[in-house]
C-alpha cells in the first residue's frame, strides 16, 4: 500500500478568467491531518472543491490512492466530505441524512442501517438525535452530524471545509477533539481547509499556505514549525496575527 | 462668515426655508474665516456634534464645497468641539477627501484626546482611498443589447441543460434503479392531487365565462346550440391544457426553482454529489416524470369541468338542456381534439419541469439569488408556454389533428 493518499501535480485552478492557484504540487500522506490555509479569497475552498472532484482543474493532475482522479459519478462514496455549512438535507431527519447513502448503495436491511446510523451518531457525540431535523440542531451539532454522514461509508479519507468557522469556542474545541480522535483511532486521513489558528496548531500535522497575490503555495510543513522557522513575512504575519492595516489604538 | 448669515438671508423658496429650520436647530458652531491672500481658510468647529446634527453639518460642508475657488488650504480646527460622534466625523473626513480631490490641502487641527481618537479611528489611515469614480451611465441601446444577449445566453443554457437531461435519461433507462421513485410519487401528489382543486375551479370558471360571453352573440343569430361547439373545442384543444399549465407553472414551477435553488446555495446539491448521487437523475428526472404523468389527468379534468361550466350557462341562460348540449358536444368534439390537448399538456408540463429545474440548479448568490431565479423561472416558463402553444396549434393544424 502506497504511503501517499493524495498526490497533486502542477495543478492550476480558477473560475471564469480568474486563476487562483498556479502549478501547485503537493502530497498528502496516509493518516495525516493536512491543513490548507491562507487568507480570505486565496482559493482554499476552491482547491478543496477540486480535490473532491466538484470542479475540473485548468491544468494539472490530482490522484487519490485507490480512486485515481476524483470524479463523482453515480457510485458509492469513496471518501467523506463535510461542507462549511454542514449541508445536511433539510427535508430529512439527522438519522435519514446519515442513512441516506447507505440505503442507496448497500443492500442492508433497515434495522442494520438503523444500527449503523446510531453508532455513527454516537461516534460524533450525537446519541439520540436521529429523529431531529437539521433546523433543530445548533451549528456545532449540525457540523458533527455532517461528519457522521461523511463517515457513513467507512472512508479512509475525509475532507472538511472550515470545520470550526462560526462556532463558539467550546464547540470549536470539541470538533477539533473529534477530528483528532477519528485520526488517531481510525487512522483516518483528514484534509481540512481553515484559517482558525487555534485549530491549525491543535490538529494540523502538515499544512500548505496559499497566497492570493502570488497565486502559489508560499509555505509547507508543520504549522508549529512554520510559525517559528519561516522567514517569509507573509507566513509570519499570518501565524502571528500581524495586520497590515494601521493600528487604531 | 458666521452662523447668523444664513438666518439673515431673505429666503422664500422651500429649500431655503428648510435650510433655515436646519440652521435654527443646529447645536454646534461653524465659524469660517475667509481665505487670506495666501489662499488659507480656517473653519472652527465647536459644541456637541452628533448624528442629530449630521444634516446641518452636511449642509455646511456642501455650501463650503461650492465656494472654494481660490482656496489652497483649509484648516479644520476641532479644539472647541466638546463631543463628536462617528457619523459626523465620517462627514468631516469625506469633506477632507473632497477637498484633497480638488487639490486643496486640508488638515484637522486641535481637539481633545477623545476627539483625536475619533479622528484617528475614522481618518487615521495615511492614504485615504479616493471616492470611487462614478459609474458610467449605460445607454438605452446598450441596455437593449445586453438584455438581448442575456436572452440568448439563457436560451443556450436551457439547451445545454436539455442535452445533459437527455444523457441522464439514457443513464436512468440503462440503470432503472438509479431513478429516485420517492420523488416521482411526491411530485405527483404535490403537483397533481394538491393542484386538482384549483385547476378544477379555474377551468370551471373559464368554461362558464366563455359560454356566458358568447351566449348573447350566438342568441342574436339563433345559433345558441353552438355554444357547445365553442366551449367544447376551445376547452379541449386550447384552454384546458393552457390554463392547467399556467396554474402548474405558478404552483409547481416556482416551487421547483426555489427548492432546487435553495439546495444549490446551501451546498446540498454538492453534498448529494459527494454521496454518489447525480443531480439530474436524482433531482430533475423524477420531478419531470411526476409532472408528465399527472399532466394528462389534469388536462382531462380541466376539459370536463370547463365543459360543465359551459353546460351550466347553456341551461341557465340559453334554455339548452344538458342532453341537447351533450348531443351537440358529441358531434363537435372529436377524440383527436382531446388527444391533442393531452399531448399539449404533457409538453407544457415537461417544459415547466425543464425550465424550473434548470433555473433552480443555476442559482448562485444566496437568498437574493433564489428569489431572482424563481422569478426568472416563472417568466421564462410563461413565455415558453405561449410560444409552444402557438407552435403546436400551427403544427397540429398542418397535420390535420
Amino acid at each position: 500500500m502506497t504511503k501517499t493518499m493524495i498526490s497533486v501535480r502542477d495543478l492550476s485552478i480558477g473560475y471564469g478568467r480568474t486563476t487562483l492557484l498556479r502549478d501547485a504540487t503537493f502530497d498528502v500522506e496516509r493518516g495525516d491531518i493536512f491543513v490548507i490555509l491562507g487568507g480570505s479569497g486565496c482559493g482554499k475552498s476552491t482547491l478543496l472543491r477540486h480535490l473532491i472532484g466538484l470542479e475540473t482543474p485548468i491544468a494539472g493532475a490530482i490522484r487519490i490512492a485507490g480512486i485515481g482522479a476524483p470524479r463523482l459519478e453515480g457510485a458509492a462514496p469513496r471518501f467523506g466530505v463535510m461542507f462549511q455549512s454542514g449541508a445536511l438535507f433539510s427535508s430529512m431527519t439527522v438519522g435519514e441524512n446519515v442513512a441516506f447513502a447507505l440505503q442507496e448503495w448497500t443492500h442492508l436491511p433497515v434495522d442494520a442501517v438503523t444500527a449503523i446510523v446510531r453508532a455513527k451518531l454516537a461516534l460524533v457525540g450525537l446519541e439520540g438525535a436521529e429523529s431531529k431535523l437539521p433546523a433543530e440542531l445548533s451549528g456545532g451539532m449540525r457540523k458533527r452530524a455532517a461528519i457522521a454522514r461523511a463517515m457513513a461509508f467507512e472512508p479512509n479519507l475525509i475532507f472538511l471545509d472550515e470545520p470550526s468557522a462560526g462556532l463558539d469556542p467550546i464547540s470549536a474545541v470539541e470538533l477539533d477533539e473529534l477530528i483528532l480522535a477519528l485520526n488517531r483511532n481510525l487512522g483516518l486521513t483528514v484534509v481540512m481547509v481553515t484559517h482558525e489558528l487555534e485549530s491549525i496548531f491543535k490538529v494540523g500535522k502538515h499544512c500548505i499556505m496559499l497566497d492570493r497575490e502570488s497565486r502559489s503555495i508560499i509555505a509547507r510543513g508543520n504549522p508549529q514549525q512554520l510559525r517559528v522557522d519561516s522567514e517569509d513575512p507573509r507566513v509570519r504575519r499570518f501565524f502571528n496575527r500581524e495586520t497590515s492595516v494601521p493600528q487604531w489604538q | 462668515m458666521t452662523d447668523e448669515i444664513a438666518l439673515e438671508r431673505p429666503s422664500l423658496a422651500f429649500d431655503d426655508r428648510l435650510s433655515l429650520v436646519v440652521g435654527m436647530l443646529q447645536r454646534f458652531s461653524w465659524e469660517q474665516t475667509a481665505s487670506d491672500e495666501t489662499g488659507r481658510e480656517r473653519i472652527e468647529l465647536g459644541g456637541r456634534i452628533t448624528i442629530d446634527d449630521a444634516a446641518a453639518l452636511w449642509k455646511r460642508i456642501s455650501e463650503t464645497l461650492v465656494h472654494v475657488e481660490g482656496v489652497r488650504q483649509v484648516e479644520l480646527d476641532l479644539s472647541r468641539i466638546q463631543m463628536i460622534d462617528g457619523a459626523c466625523m465620517a462627514l468631516l473626513v469625506q469633506f477632507r477627501t473632497e477637498l484633497r480631490a480638488r487639490k486643496i490641502g486640508c488638515e484637522f487641527g486641535g481637539g481633545s484626546e477623545e476627539v483625536r481618537r475619533i479622528v484617528q479611528l475614522y481618518g487615521g489611515r495615511k492614504k485615504l482611498r479616493q471616492t470611487r469614480p462614478k459609474r458610467r451611465p449605460v445607454s438605452a441601446i446598450e441596455q437593449v443589447g445586453a438584455a438581448t444577449l442575456g436572452v440568448f445566453g439563457e436560451g443556450k443554457q436551457i439547451l445545454d441543460f436539455m442535452g445533459r437531461l437527455v444523457a441522464s435519461t439514457w443513464h436512468v433507462l440503462r440503470h432503472p434503479k438509479s431513478l429516485n421513485l420517492r420523488d416521482v410519487g411526491l411530485t405527483m401528489e404535490r403537483a397533481g392531487a394538491d393542484a386538482a382543486p384549483i385547476v378544477l375551479l379555474i377551468n370551471f370558471l373559464i368554461g362558464f365565462v366563455m359560454a356566458y360571453q358568447s351566449s348573447a352573440q350566438l342568441k342574436q343569430f339563433g345559433a345558441s346550440i353552438y355554444v357547445a361547439d365553442l366551449v367544447g373545442v376551445s376547452m379541449t384543444r386550447e384552454l384546458g391544457p393552457l390554463m392547467m399549465a399556467i396554474i402548474i407553472c405558478g404552483r409547481t414551477g416556482a416551487a421547483f426553482a426555489a427548492e432546487l435553488g435553495t439546495m444549490q446555495v446551501s451546498e446540498e446539491v454538492d453534498a448529494l454529489r459527494t454521496l454518489g448521487f447525480l443531480p439530474l437523475p436524482f433531482l430533475v428526472i423524477p420531478r419531470m416524470l411526476g409532472l408528465i404523468l399527472v399532466a394528462p389527468v389534469l388536462v382531462l379534468m380541466a376539459d370536463a369541468v370547463g365543459i360543465l361550466g359551459g353546460a351550466l350557462v347553456a341551461s341557465l341562460t340559453l334554455d339548452i338542456t344538458t342532453t341537447s348540449f351533450l348531443i351537440q358536444l358529441q358531434s363537435a368534439v372529436k377524440a383527436s381534439d382531446i388527444l391533442s390537448g393531452m399531448i399539449k399538456g404533457v409538453m407544457f408540463c415537461a417544459t415547466i419541469a425543464l425550465i424550473s429545474c434548470q433555473q433552480g440548479l443555476a442559482t448562485s448568490g444566496g437568498a437574493e439569488g433564489v428569489g431572482r431565479r424563481t422569478t426568472s423561472a416563472v417568466v421564462s416558463i410563461l413565455f415558453a408556454l405561449i410560444l409552444l402553444d402557438a407552435l403546436f396549434t400551427v403544427l397540429l393544424g398542418v397535420f390535420g389533428i
